[in-house]
């Protein structure tokens, strides 16, 4: 990755999400609209941890700046965002209360923050393992009419512009645009750092700010959430090569996708 | 009565993908209270197959013909719909790379709620409710809709075409607006002939190869489907650097629905599964009979890839060529 020319401070801003871990079984809780929380280990969103990472290498290369890690939603946020101080993070932004069904309303919230921070770049993850709205950074951009990429597989920086690449169907789409920008982070932009020992001590002693905040209208409702069907246990139709004529078989007149 | 736009997508001059579902589904809103359909494409040149969405559902086709429009330009299409969209009660796209970039960009402009990735519509008095996989396909949630909203439709969710319209055409003034983002190309990759996330059938390889050479052996397979398959991977392999991360099905990859999914090698972990399994036959070849991807399985052969692959290959060439 390029970076911003040395010693040119960067800010940059991180909005972070904290989901159930990826492992984690989905129950449906009893009103019916929502999922049980209890049992659940909750995690920094997956594609959070590529915006970090990608924050985190800008800011080293430019030698100097602030990397600032936001999350909207209730307390226990705060856990994540000391998961991001740990991996290196400068300071935090807990925008306190609680988000919306609705992406715009979340969107604003985070637009609010953004405008008055002075920020060179806004990363977001994809989307959220959670929700799968994956809306929250490119409304935030339009909001603010700020040049947006999003699913970003690479990015570089110089003189005030990001050249990215993001994946399309049959390809690989390349854009540019000047700074300051928001794009959204997909796999395949960095590996991301896990938070040393070190990190995690000195997480505890970086500045987390708590602003109070509160999403406006709403115009998405959540009527229901269940779960999906099982799919029909189906069949072992035999073992090694032996087995190829009974599957060929199934899937010519059974299955009737040959 | 409720007109709806559907803003199509296309490359090179030519439509891309989802357009058929997009109007289904926007043909489904506006019937239920004798709205339009109106299709919208923005191009640098003539589109083919424009002439073809009247008999896919669509009403009217306007087209925003200009050379800002050569590559995909998020800004300028925002501008062109957020100067029409007074006169719709909602707008859809399909819900591909760019669908999924553009529509929350619109939902934002337009002042409206966005509905991602939905695999079914439906209108309830002045408000739509979606249904969309979440939690990686974990639940699906049913989300009513207000205002003016903006819904991305899974491709592959309204296959079929509905009744044929007249399709009138007519050309729509380019708008003004800031270029703030510039696409300045596609670089199509140099092997990958059909897309993982396109393909009829994907033929998809976990650490159950050993070696990144033995792709050839899926390679094998796929190529016996005749151009309609494509290579697929688990995460494991995408992250020890045997195929590029573009082939990679699952929760931190791609969502696919293809008609035929073969699982080789991969022992199906829940983020794998969480990519694949609206699949709509599942086949698993693998050397373990507990492994958990037999449980999603329609079909599955228990043995070594090696063996087994081979022989498939074979026997797929045998009858393609009947
Ligand atoms: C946040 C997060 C996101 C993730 N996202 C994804 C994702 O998007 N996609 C994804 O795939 N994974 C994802 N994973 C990783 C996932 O948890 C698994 O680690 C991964 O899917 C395993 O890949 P695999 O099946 O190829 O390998 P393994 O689990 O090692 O399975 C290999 C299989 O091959 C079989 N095998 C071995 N040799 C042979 C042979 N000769 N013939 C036949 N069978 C053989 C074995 O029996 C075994 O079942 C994610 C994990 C996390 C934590
Ligand atoms: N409540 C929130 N607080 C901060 N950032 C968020 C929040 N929700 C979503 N985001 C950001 O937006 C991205 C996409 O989320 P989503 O649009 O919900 O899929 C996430 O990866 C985060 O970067």
């Amino acid at each position: 990755m390029d970076n911003f020319k040395r010693n040119k401070s960067v800010k940059i801003c991180i909005p972070i999400r904290r989901v159930p871990d990826t492992t984690a079984k989905v129950t449906i809780a009893a009103d019916g609209s929502s999922v049980n929380e209890t049992g659940i280990k909750f995690v920094l969103n997956p594609y959070d941890e590529f915006a970090l990472e990608a924050g985190l290498a800008l800011r080293e290369g430019a030698g100097a700046g602030e990397v600032v890690a936001v999350a909207f939603g209730p307390d226990s946020v705060q856990e994540t965002l000391r998961t991001a101080l740990a991996m290196g993070a400068d300071s935090a932004v807990h925008l306190q209360g609680k988000p919306s069904a609705d992406g715009l309303a979340n969107a604003r919230v985070l637009a609010e923050h953004v405008k008055g921070g002075g920020y060179d770049l806004v990363l977001f993850g994809k989307l959220a393992v959670d929700d799968y709205n994956q809306q929250t950074g490119p409304m935030t951009a339009e909001l603010l009419g700020l040049p947006c990429a999003t699913a970003i597989s690479s990015l570089s920086v110089t003189g005030g512009v990001a050249t990215v690449e993001r994946e399309v169907e049959g390809g690989v789409e390349t854009a540019t645009c000047s700074l300051p920008a928001v794009f959204t982070c997909d796999k395949g932009l960095n590996t991301p750092r896990l938070p040393s020992l070190k990190g995690i001590m000195a997480a505890k002693k970086k500045p987390l700010e708590v602003v109070p905040v509160s999403a406006g209208e709403a115009m998405a409702r959540v009527v229901s959430l269940s779960l999906p069907p099982e799919r029909a246990a189906g069949v072992i139709v035999g073992e090694g090569a032996a087995a190829v004529p009974a599957l060929m078989e199934a899937l010519i007149s059974k299955a009737k996708v040959l | 009565m409720s007109s709806i736009l559907v803003v199509l997508e296309q490359r090179d001059g030519a439509l891309r993908k989802g357009a058929v579902d997009a109007i289904a589904a926007a043909r489904l809103i506006a019937d239920a209270s004798g709205g339009q359909v109106d299709a919208l494409v923005a191009s640098d040149r003539a589109v083919s197959g424009v002439d073809g969405l009247g008999t896919m559902g669509a009403d009217r086709v306007l087209s925003v013909t200009d050379a800002a429009f050569a590559h995909y330009n998020p800004d300028g299409i925002v501008a062109t719909v957020t100067d029409i969209a007074g006169q719709y009660s909602a707008v859809l796209v399909a819900a591909t790379a760019t669908g999924k970039d553009l529509a929350p960009r619109l939902a934002a402009s337009i002042g409206g709620p966005c509905g991602m990735d939905v695999t079914a519509v439906e209108p309830t008095g002045d408000k739509i409710t979606v249904t969309r996989p979440i939690y990686a396909g974990k639940a699906l949630q049913v989300l009513e809709l207000s205002g003016t909203p903006v819904i991305a439709v899974r491709p592959g969710t309204y296959p079929a075409a509905a009744a044929g319209k007249a399709g009138a055409q007519e050309a729509l003034a380019a708008p003004t607006f800031t270029r703030r983002l510039e696409v300045t190309g596609i670089r199509t990759s140099a092997k990958a002939s059909v897309d993982v996330a396109e393909a009829r059938v994907i033929v998809a390889g976990g650490r159950g190869l050993g070696d990144p050479k033995h792709f050839a052996v899926l390679e094998d397979l796929a190529a016996a489907f005749g151009g309609e398959a494509a290579v697929g991977a688990s995460r494991a392999v995408v992250d020890a650097g045997w195929i590029e991360h573009g082939a990679q099905v699952g929760q931190t990859g791609k969502t696919v629905a293809p008609e035929l999914y073969f699982a080789i090698g991969v022992s199906g972990a829940i983020q794998h599964l969480a990519g694949m399994r609206t699949s709509k036959v599942i086949v698993a070849i693998n050397r373990d009979k507990d492994a958990p991807i037999f449980k999603v399985a329609d079909y599955g052969i228990v043995g070594d890839l090696f063996e087994v692959v081979p022989a498939l290959a074979e026997a797929v060439r045998k009858a393609k060529a009947h």
